[in-house]
C-alpha cells in the first residue's frame, strides 16, 4: 500500500497531466452493480421531470413554445444523467491508508476527503430497496464534524460488513478523545 | 432558607442536594406571587366571613354570595399546597453525585431521570448567576459534553461553593487528583473567605458584598494573563458594527419616505422592529460588559455579564477552531474579535448557548494575549509572526522559516481583491488559514482537532488549475475553508495536514488517557507506525 505519497502510481497517466485534483494510490472502486442503483434513481428522476413538464404542457399551463422547451430540457437532462451514471459510479473510490481513510467522488465537482481513523464516532450501514435487491450496502463514516460526509455507496454486503469491522478496529487502536 | 445544608466538599462520592432556594428560582417565584395574591384578596373576605360584613362586587364576592366560597378557597388552597409539595419533593429528589469518574444527577418525581457525564468527556464548565439567583446567593453550574443538548445542569448551588466545585471537577477530570490539596484549598478559601473577611457577618451584608464583588476573583488568575474590555471600546465597537450600518440605512430610507410621503401612520408598523433592534443592542452590551478572559490553573476562563454574570471554563484542548476577524468598520480603530468552535452544543435557548466569543473587541495586543491563552503552541517565538501576518499582511513576509503559502496569481480571476491575502500555513500543531481583504479573517485549527479534511474542485477551478481546501471541525461559527489554492501545492498540503492531524491525534490520545483506569485495548496491528 502506498502511503502518503504524491508521486505514486497514477491511475491514468492522461488524468495526472490534467488539472484534476488527483491523489495517487491504490483506489478501490465500488461494485459495478451500483450503476444499477444509480440508473433506477435517474429513471425515477426522469419519469417525474418529463412527466410533470409533459402534463403541464399538454394542459396548457405553460405558454406553448416554452412548455415544449422545458420538456426537451428534461429529456436531455435525463439522457445526460443516464450517460454519465457509469462514469459517476467509477469516480467513487476509497483507500485505506496507514492512518486515514481516503474517499473521492464526483466528475465535474470532484472531492477528495481524508479522515484519520481515530476521528471515527460511529459507522452506519444502510441498504436502500434497490441496493438491497442487488445485494449492495452503503457505509457511512461519521465524525464529530457534520461536514465530513464520507458515504461509500455500492459496497457488496459482505464487503461492507468487513470494511466496517476493519474501520472499527483501526479506529480503536488510534482513538482520539473529542 | 438560604443557609444550605450541603456539605462543603463534593467528596465522599455521596449524593448531595441542591440549594434549598432552587424551587423558588426555578419558577416557584410565580407560585409565591399567586399565594400572595390570593392571600391579599381573601384575607378581608375571611375576616368578613367571620365578622360578617357586606359590600364588594368582585369574583370573590360573587362566590361568597352563591355560597361557593368555601369550596373555591379549598380548591385553590389545595392546588397551591400540591404545588408547594411538588416543588419540595422535586427538590428532595433532585440529587447529584461527583466521584472520580463521572458527575451524576438524579431528578424527577414520577419520571426519574438519571444522567451521567464522564469526567474525561467534559468540554467545558459554565457557571451562570442570574440576577435573582444572585440575590439568594445561588448559582447554576453546567457541564457541557459533546453532543446535541448533552449537558448536565446543577441548578442551583450555593454561590460560594460553585467555583470550588468546578475546580474540583476539573481537577478530577484532568486526572490530577485533589491530593494536590494546597492549590484548591487556597483558591477555595479565597472564594469563600473573601466575603466573610471584608463584609459584615450578617446575611444581607454577605449578599451585598457578593453582588458588588468583581466578576473575576483576582486570586484566581495572574493579572497579567487577564484581558479585559473597557465599556467605552465596547460601545464604540457596537456603534461601528454592521448592524448599526443597517439601522442607519433603514432610518435614512424611513426619513426620506416620510418626508416625501403623505401618511405617517405606517411608521407604527416599525415599532416592533425598533423594540427588537433595541433589545439586540441591550443584549449585546449586557453579554459583553465586564468581559474578561484569563488563564486559570483549570483552563481558559471567560466571564461576562453585568447583572446576570456567567463564566465558562474551557479545559485545555477543547477548542476546535479559532477565528480572528475584523469587521470593515473596525479597521480604522484596529479592533479585532475572536470566536471559536467548541463541541458543547446547546440547542435550547440563547441564554444557555455556550460562549463562542472569546474576545468581543480588542486591540492587536489583546488578540495576541488571547491567542496565547487559547493555543499556547501558536504563541512561540518562531510562529508568532504568523499571527500578525495572518491578520494584516498579504503575500509573503520574507525572512521567516514558516510562512503562509499564498494563492497563485491566476487566482485573481476568481478572487480579484483577496487573492494576495489567501494563504495557508502549517505552524507546529495548528493550521492557519488567512483570507479576506475587506473582511479580514485568520482561522487557526489545532491539528489534533481536525476531524477530516477535503479538497474540492469545480469546473471553474479546474480550468484555472485551482482547488478548495476545507478542514472539517465540529459545528460552530468558524468555518475553515480556503478556496483558489494552487492544485499541486494544496495536494501536498492535504497530505501534510492529514499526517499532522493523525500524529497530533495519536499523541494527544496517549497523554489524555494516561491517568484513566486501564481499558482493555485490542492488540495493535503491525502496520502501526
Amino acid at each position: 500500500m502506498t502511503d502518503h505519497s504524491n508521486d505514486a502510481v497514477p491511475v491514468d497517466p492522461a488524468r495526472v497531466r490534467s488539472k484534476r485534483v488527483e491523489v495517487g494510490g491504490d483506489w478501490k472502486r465500488v461494485s459495478r452493480k451500483y450503476i444499477g442503483v444509480e440508473l433506477v434513481g435517474v429513471a425515477l428522476f426522469g419519469l417525474v421531470a418529463i412527466g410533470a413538464t409533459l402534463v403541464f404542457s399538454l394542459t396548457r399551463w405553460f405558454a406553448q413554445p416554452f412548455g415544449w422547451i422545458l420538456v426537451g430540457a428534461a429529456v436531455v437532462t435525463t439522457l445526460v444523467m443516464f450517460a454519465v451514471a457509469p462514469r459517476r459510479v467509477r469516480s467513487i473510490g476509497y483507500q485505506l491508508r496507514d492512518d486515514d481513510l481516503l474517499f473521492r467522488r464526483g466528475i465535474m465537482f470532484h472531492r477528495v476527503v481524508s479522515v484519520p481513523y481515530g476521528r471515527m464516532q460511529l459507522i452506519d450501514i444502510n441498504r436502500g430497496p434497490v441496493a438491497r435487491f442487488l445485494g449492495l450496502a452503503e457505509l457511512r463514516f461519521v465524525t464529530a464534524a457534520a461536514a465530513t460526509g464520507v458515504t461509500i455507496p455500492g459496497l457488496v454486503d459482505s464487503d461492507a460488513d468487513a470494511l466496517r469491522d476493519t474501520l472499527v478496529s483501526l479506529a480503536e487502536t488510534r482513538r482520539a478523545g473529542l | 432558607m438560604t443557609e444550605p445544608v450541603a456539605p462543603p466538599l463534593p467528596g465522599g462520592g455521596e449524593w448531595l442536594r441542591l440549594h434549598p432556594a432552587t424551587p423558588l428560582l426555578k419558577g416557584g417565584i410565580a407560585l409565591i406571587a399567586v399565594i400572595g395574591f390570593i392571600l391579599a384578596n381573601v384575607r378581608e373576605r375571611l375576616i368578613e366571613a367571620f365578622v360578617g360584613g357586606p359590600d364588594g362586587g368582585d369574583l370573590i364576592e360573587e362566590l361568597y354570595q352563591r355560597g361557593h366560597l368555601g369550596w373555591a378557597i379549598a380548591i385553590v388552597l389545595g392546588a397551591l399546597l400540591l404545588g408547594v409539595v411538588a416543588f419540595f419533593l422535586s427538590w428532595r429528589m433532585h440529587t447529584y453525585r461527583i466521584n472520580d469518574e463521572a458527575v451524576e444527577v438524579r431528578s424527577g418525581i414520577l419520571f426519574r431521570t438519571h444522567r451521567q457525564a464522564r469526567l474525561d468527556r467534559i468540554q467545558g464548565i459554565a457557571i451562570t448567576r442570574p440576577f435573582i439567583a444572585r440575590l439568594f446567593g445561588a448559582a447554576r453550574l453546567e457541564l457541557s459534553v459533546a453532543g446535541q443538548d448533552a449537558k448536565v445542569q446543577l441548578a442551583y448551588l450555593k454561590g460560594s461553593d460553585v467555583d470550588r466545585l468546578r475546580h474540583d471537577i476539573l481537577m478530577l477530570a484532568s486526572a490530577r487528583r485533589a491530593e494536590e490539596g494546597v492549590a484548591p484549598g487556597a483558591t477555595a478559601g479565597g472564594a469563600a473567605g473573601s466575603p466573610d473577611a471584608t463584609g459584615p457577618d450578617s446575611l444581607i451584608g454577605r449578599r451585598v458584598t457578593e453582588l458588588l464583588a468583581p466578576e473575576l476573583d483576582p486570586q484566581e488568575a495572574p493579572p497579567e494573563s487577564v484581558v479585559r474590555i473597557s465599556p467605552l471600546r465596547l460601545a464604540g465597537s457596537l456603534l461601528a458594527s454592521g448592524a448599526t450600518l443597517f439601522v442607519l440605512v433603514v432610518a435614512v430610507v424611513l426619513i426620506v419616505v416620510t418626508a416625501t410621503g403623505r401618511e405617517l401612520g405606517f411608521l407604527f408598523l416599525f415599532v416592533p422592529a425598533f423594540i427588537g433592534g433595541a433589545g439586540y443592542y441591550v443584549r449585546k452590551v449586557t453579554r459583553s460588559l465586564r468581559f474578561s478572559i484569563a488563564a486559570t490553573p483549570d483552563g481558559v476562563r471567560v466571564g461576562y455579564g453585568l447583572l446576570t454574570t456567567s463564566n465558562d471554563t474551557l479545559p485545555p484542548g477543547r477548542i476546535h477552531a479559532i477565528e480572528v476577524y475584523q469587521p470593515l468598520l473596525w479597521r480604522p480603530f484596529d479592533w479585532w474579535a475572536i470566536r471559536i468552535n467548541r463541541a458543547g452544543h446547546a440547542s435550547s435557548g440563547s441564554g444557555s448557548q455556550p460562549a463562542t466569543t472569546m474576545l468581543p473587541v480588542g486591540t492587536r495586543g489583546d488578540v495576541d494575549k488571547v491567542l496565547g491563552l487559547l493555543l499556547p503552541g501558536l504563541a512561540s517565538a518562531d510562529t508568532r509572526h504568523l499571527i500578525l501576518a495572518g491578520m494584516v499582511s498579504s503575500g509573503q513576509t520574507p525572512g521567516f522559516a514558516v510562512d503562509f503559502v499564498p494563492a497563485p496569481r491566476r487566482a485573481r480571476w476568481l478572487r480579484p481583491f483577496s487573492w494576495r491575502r489567501t494563504g495557508y500555513a502549517l505552524a507546529g500543531d495548528a493550521v492557519l488559514l488567512r483570507k479576506g481583504l475587506v473582511w479580514r479573517q485568520l482561522v487557526a485549527v489545532p491539528a489534533a482537532r481536525i476531524q477530516s479534511l477535503h479538497l474540492d474542485q469545480g469546473p471553474l477551478s479546474r480550468a484555472l488549475d485551482l482547488c478548495t481546501l476545507t478542514l472539517d471541525t465540529v459545528a460552530g461559527p468558524v468555518s475553515a475553508s480556503l478556496s483558489v489554492l494552487d492544485r499541486t501545492g494544496s495536494l501536498a498540503a492535504f497530505d501534510a495536514i492529514s499526517r499532522a492531524a493523525t500524529a497530533a491525534g495519536a499523541l494527544e490520545d496517549g497523554s489524555q488517557r494516561v491517568a484513566l483506569p486501564a481499558e482493555p485495548q485490542p492488540p495493535r496491528p503491525e502496520n502501526d507506525r
